[in-house]
């Protein structure tokens, strides 16, 4: 019997796990797919909106300024990337300069610190290569952008450490209500806690509706993107939106944390899980880009992906006791990231009203980890003179050493896929998109985990990279 | 009639050559005829590939032909390398078998390991 | 105080090793290469097959051997080499920041740098093919490795997107570890590939070669499942109802290589946009004073045997450089790429520089029957070749005569005219 169940391990799931795991409770995170960090949390744009894009007054509003002042925080204690570098919102017309004389007013409104409108010179003077078309935009001085599968990451190792167990492989099928409890039925076996929350994002009304009337109903969303080749990367220096429309808030053009440059995205209602990108969204995509930075050069592109949102049919996030000690956390659409740490807040506070919480008297609230890329010369020296793995990069775009592939490997969420020590430790991130380090990380993997390397995987389940043996079979 | 590209030169002319009269048409210049004929009578081709290696750095060691080998027992030849493991250390031109397939071609190594 | 060297060759693959081989003939004391792999030779360790040598040695090697003559050479001089040794930073001082596993981090210094970091393999992304992300996508090289090197086979039903040598080499290559190769598809009207591989690598093994042609979509869940091949148009766009399906569990993409220039770029040596490589001059030089240049870091070569010429170009001259010095040049010539030539290596001529001929190395941007290259400045014509065809998968040379170039204003602009 545990105290407490997160259903999914996305950004959501990862935030309540990590806050809840500094209590005095015990703890399972129940994920479905091989890895955390597998559904919408690795495939959106990454930015952690300032949150002027809400209505006043809604649940959205409140969580997302909070939530961009939570995890600046967050990424500062566990050594995630990001760049708090702005965001710029442009209008090309009448109807787009109306929109963000609205966007400024929910701005102040919503609390949203430093929100101001730019004129067209000011504009350019900050963006070069924007657009001759803007008129004006709106400067929010606190967006930022973030690898969202490393803080995903680094949250739920936290938790680990912290004492909380992560099922990976682990698909809840069915949920039953005992006196004071839960049955969870999965494909492992059953689980028993006293409080279960869902954060099984695009799922989460499925999984509700297991035992319950979910009150929403998901309504996924795809977003298609370019990402581009660090040459591209300083074309735009903070984020660069157009005016919102119906579907979101339209193509962006930014600048990611690692220097590569993002283009996305498009908005098309879809099926569950379906990451496929199209050539009709891809050219929206291009089409759309344009209008705020002609000059960008797809040549450069080095990746297209796409994530789905978890929109629904209300407009705003679901964050509810839907029967007593049955948290729900839908309908986490955009600014779902962004809200993250504020919604476990919430969440936490749920629980409460099934436990009684006692916060632990020591806790892993931070991140030690090599990132040998950010040392300074004397710190690269350093590290490779306490262990000669530094010394070895693997990954040659992007200066990943071989050390930082290991420890990843041997921590306490370790990776099983190249998929996974890319999210990890960013090798195969770069132009060469895996093609030199790609071979090389399916043989540490094999190597440190003791896999057959015919066993080693690319991402989820059944991405078999190595089908057998040349020469009939292993020496 | 058949149609053989000749790769004698990066032109790449399209040859006709007769089955019967060994004529060749299409070709630019002199050497196509005698590409023409022989890729019609007897064709040839160097093959390529790995062993398997034991007790080296790798485990497959990149090995040819010493000759040309008939086109015909690419095939047969290739096959033949799939029994063969053959152990470290390895010099390049090292015989790892001789007289493969009866064609009178050594497979060698083509790298030290 | 570490040690001064008089050239470091960044690279230790073909063009490294020819280099560093060529500035010790020069006279060079003090030469270093540095490598990342594990063993000298790059890529060529896994290019297995033959067809390398042909100019430079007069026999047909496979890729191990070619590597493996020069790394004889290399091994009866006095340059030392550091494998496992990676480059993180190049100086405009000529310090270079290096990393090695049991060196530790390290700031060397020389007199003269080679850079010969090759190139790598474009993308999936840098053609944007739309569909799922499953595994069972490999750039031909990177099944090159696992299929050669680590003895892995990668796929039992193979698409092949791109018709240049790798891609080729690797049609054969699958088809006789037991995969079948059910296509090999081409967007260009023509292949980028040698004929001799055309014809021994898919002819010989019944693989069609769809030309104008190219994968539209991919479909698989964990492995690749099936991909649509598309007929294209005269603008490369996708022909509606021309769709092929096709089952199988691996696409490999042959679709074009770059020059790998990060640390080039980051150095602040100038880059010509239509290489992708740095600005040359004529014996390799780089804007940067004492940094040269050379093999597929300046250019995408189509034979290794060009490839080591241009490094012992490149080579001698930074061990002349590390002697003496580069003389102050006055006459610059610019050279330009006309009609129907992609770019052209060198960039610029210094006339000072020049012994009695300059080379000239470029690509032609459609397949050309017999035509004449023509050299011009300004109106003046300098000189003509002749050539029966060229095409471009293939490098032309051209050499000019010292005489020829004394004639020549600022600007030389190299054309094709076909007959």
């Amino acid at each position: 019997m545990y105290d407490v169940a997160v259903i999914g391990c996305g950004i959501i799931g990862a935030n309540v796990a990590n806050l809840l795991s500094r209590y005095d409770l015990s703890l399972a995170v129940l994920e479905k797919e091989n890895d955390v960090s597998m559904g919408t949390t690795r495939a959106n744009s990454a930015i952690i909106h300032a949150g002027y894009d809400p209505e006043p007054g809604t649940e959205m509003a409140r969580l997302n300024v909070r939530g961009n002042e939570l995890t600046r925080q967050q990424c500062e204690a566990y050594q995630v990337s990001y760049k708090q570098i702005g965001s710029l919102v442009c209008a090309f017309d009448e109807a787009d300069e109306k929109t963000v004389e609205k966007l400024y007013r929910n701005g102040v409104e919503n609390g949203v610190p430093g929100v101001k409108i730019l004129s067209a010179e000011e504009v350019r003077e900050m963006e070069p290569n924007l657009s001759q078309e803007v008129r004006c935009a709106l400067w929010a001085p606190s967006a930022g952008i973030v690898a969202p599968w490393e803080l995903c990451f680094a949250l739920a190792e936290a938790a680990v450490k912290n004492g909380a167990e992560i099922h990976l492989n682990t698909a809840v099928t069915g949920i039953e209500k005992n006196e004071d409890s839960y049955t969870l039925h999965t494909n492992q076996g059953d689980f028993q806690a006293k409080v279960v929350i869902n954060a099984a994002g695009v799922e989460a009304d499925t999984v509700t509706g297991l035992i319950a009337a979910p009150g929403f109903e998901t309504a996924p969303n795809k977003g298609e993107y370019y990402l581009m080749d660090k040459s591209q990367g300083t074309l735009v220096n903070h984020v660069i939106f157009q005016c919102p429309n119906k579907d979101g808030k339209g193509v962006l053009v930014s600048p990611t944390v690692h220097g590569n440059l993002i283009v996305g995205p498009n908005a098309a209602a879809c099926e569950r899980g379906d990451v496929a990108t199209s050539a009709e969204g891809l050219a929206f995509v291009r089409n759309a880009a344009v209008k705020s930075v002609p000059t960008l050069a797809f040549r450069d592109n080095i990746r297209n992906f796409a994530g789905v949102r978890a929109n629904s049919n209300r407009s705003d996030f679901v964050i509810e006791e839907t029967l007593p000690g049955l948290i729900t956390l839908g309908a986490i659409k955009s600014p779902g990231l962004s809200s993250a740490p504020a919604i476990a807040e919430d969440a936490v506070k749920l629980v409460e009203n099934t436990l009684t919480l006692t916060e632990k008297e020591s806790y892993v609230n931070r991140r030690e980890v090599t990132i040998f890329r950010k040392l300074s010369p004397e710190g690269k020296a350093e590290a490779v003179k306490n262990n000669p793995l530094y010394g070895r990069i693997i990954c040659r775009c992007e200066t990943i050493t071989e050390g930082e592939i290991v420890d990843a490997l041997h921590g306490v969420l370790p990776p099983h896929t190249i998929d996974g020590v890319k999210r990890r430790c960013n090798a195969g991130m770069g132009r060469c998109q895996g093609g030199f380090c790609g071979p090389r990380v399916h043989e540490i993997i094999a190597r440190e985990l003791g896999m057959d390397p015919k066993d080693v995987l690319k991402d989820k389940e059944g991405s078999v990279i190595i089908i057998g043996e040349t020469k009939g079979g292993a020496l | 009639m058949a149609n053989i590209i000749c790769i004698t030169c990066p032109k790449g002319c399209h040859l006709t050559v007769d089955e019967e009269t060994l004529e060749v048409r299409g070709n630019s210049c002199e050497r196509g005829v005698e590409y023409g004929r022989n890729e019609l009578t007897h064709p040839v081709r160097m093959i390529t590939s790995t062993v398997k290696l034991s007790g080296g750095r790798l485990r497959r060691l990149p090995v040819k032909t010493s000759q040309p080998i008939p086109k015909g027992m690419m095939e047969e030849v290739v096959r033949a390398l799939d029994d063969v493991t053959v152990t470290s250390p390895v010099r390049v031109g090292d015989v790892v078998i001789e007289n493969v397939c009866g064609t009178g071609a050594d497979i060698i190594a083509t790298r030290e390991l | 105080m570490h040690t001064i060297y008089d050239v470091i060759v960044v690279g230790g693959g073909p063009a490294g090793l020819a280099a560093a081989e060529a500035a010790y003939n020069e006279g060079a004391k003090k030469i270093l290469i540095l490598e990342r792999d594990t063993t000298l030779g790059g890529i060529l360790n896994q290019c297995i097959h033959n067809g390398f040598g042909l100019h430079y040695f007069k026999e047909e090697l496979t890729g191990p051997e070619y590597a493996g003559r020069f790394i004889d050479l290399v091994a009866k001089t006095e340059v030392e080499v550091w494998t496992d040794t990676m480059v993180l930073d190049i100086t405009p001082e000529k310090e270079i920041h290096v990393v090695n596993g049991d060196k530790g981090y390290q700031v060397l210094s020389a007199k003269s740098i080679v850079l010969c970091m090759g190139c790598r393999e474009r993308t999936r992304g840098a053609i944007s093919i739309p569909g799922a992300r499953p595994a069972g996508v490999f750039t031909a090289g990177a099944a090159q490795r696992y299929v050669n090197i680590e003895g892995y086979q990668v796929g039992r039903r193979v698409v092949i997107l791109g018709s240049g040598d790798i891609g080729l080499i690797m049609a054969r290559r699958m088809t006789l570890e037991g995969a079948k190769v059910l296509a090999c598809v081409e967007v260009m009207p023509y292949s980028g590939g040698l004929t001799r591989n055309i014809v021994q690598c898919l002819n010989d093994f019944d693989i069609p070669l769809y030309l104008s042609h190219t994968v539209t979509k991919i479909e698989g869940d964990g492995r690749v499942e099936r991909v649509t091949v598309q007929e294209v148009d005269a603008n490369r766009n996708p022909i509606p109802g021309t769709e092929m399906i096709f089952d199988c569990d691996t696409l490999l993409l042959s679709v074009g290589l770059i020059p790998e220039n990060e640390l080039t770029r980051a150095a602040g040596i100038e880059i010509d946009r239509r290489t992708n490589g740095p600005k040359v001059y004529e014996n390799m030089e780089t804007s940067m004073e004492g940094v040269f240049a050379a093999g597929n870091v300046v250019h995408v070569h189509d034979l290794v045997d060009y490839v080591t010429a241009e490094a012992q170009k490149a080579g001698a001259s930074a061990a002349r450089h590390a002697l003496q010095g580069t003389p102050e040049a006055d006459k610059h010539i610019t050279v330009k790429n006309g009609n129907a030539v992609t770019y052209t290596v060198p960039s610029t001529i210094r006339m000072e520089n020049i012994g009695k001929n300059a080379e000239i190395l470029f690509r032609v941007n459609r397949v050309c029957g017999q035509s004449e290259i023509r050299v011009m400045s300004g109106d003046t014509r300098i000189a003509g070749f002749k050539r029966d065809h060229m095409a471009p998968g293939e490098m032309e040379k051209i050499t000019l005569p010292r005489v020829l170039l004394d004639r020549a204003g600022e600007e030389l602009t190299i054309s094709v005219e076909e007959a």
